[in-house]
């Protein structure tokens, strides 16, 4: 497993594409791959946002990354898991975050890679600040990704 | 021994600083570390503490040598 924080442009096709060359264990054996990718917007709560700041926790938010991964590990068989996030100056259409994960088949995949993102929602220690067209703001919450809107 | 006190986000702009040094005291837990820290500020009900980089109530015991964090709600992703 590996979980990577970056300050410059997220590339998550690449990400999932370079990790899964350097993956030996995983040849043969995985056939299924959960990709999710999580995407800035230009709009939030009904306002314009031109940009955004991502503040995290160093070494904490790496620390509750690999207890989530662990924990989904222990829920279903997973053989590999790629957690890559953001930090930093932002610009809608800029991904935010990826999530891959592998195993042998596809229920797993499905489940642990949901199971992952939402405990990173209210887990990992990452703050956003929106920039909007006038003046700034931090988001106070992340919504319930299971309530449907 | 000391205790670093670290502040992030939405907190940090608003007590206007993102760490204090306050020196450990005998069964000093996370609540008490606020406390000497910001006497004059109550923390918040939706704050969130952490020891050594893991979530805690702020009942959570505090020794020397640990790092005690506050934030507010986190929202990444």
């Amino acid at each position: 497993m590996k979980v990577k924080i970056v300050e410059t442009t997220l590339n998550p096709w690449q990400e999932v594409e370079d990790y899964q060359q350097e993956a030996i264990a995983l040849r043969g054996k995985f056939g299924a791959t959960n990709i999710f990718i999580g995407t800035m917007r230009d709009f939030n709560e009904g306002d314009e946002v031109t940009a955004m700041t991502l503040e995290h926790y160093a070494g904490m938010t790496e620390k509750q990354l690999e207890n989530i991964i662990k924990e989904a590990m222990q829920q279903w068989d997973v053989l590999d898991v790629l957690i890559v996030h953001r930090v930093g100056e932002l610009l809608p259409n800029q991904p935010i975050v990826l999530v891959a994960v592998w195993t042998s088949h596809r229920g797993d995949a499905f489940d642990a890679s949901r199971y992952i993102m939402e405990a990173l929602k209210t887990k990992a220690p990452f703050w956003k600040k929106e920039t909007l067209v006038n003046g700034s703001r931090w988001v106070d919450k992340n919504t319930d990704g299971y309530k449907k809107s | 021994m000391s205790i670093k006190v670290r502040y992030f986000a939405s907190l940090k702009e608003n007590l206007a600083k993102s760490e204090d040094i306050v020196d450990s005291q005998k069964n000093m837990t996370v609540a008490d570390v606020w406390l000497l820290a910001n006497p004059d500020k109550i923390i918040s009900e939706n704050t969130l503490a952490a020891v050594n980089m893991d979530y805690v109530a702020l009942t959570q015991a505090v020794n020397a040598g640990d790092e005690v964090a506050f934030f507010p709600p986190v929202t990444g992703g």
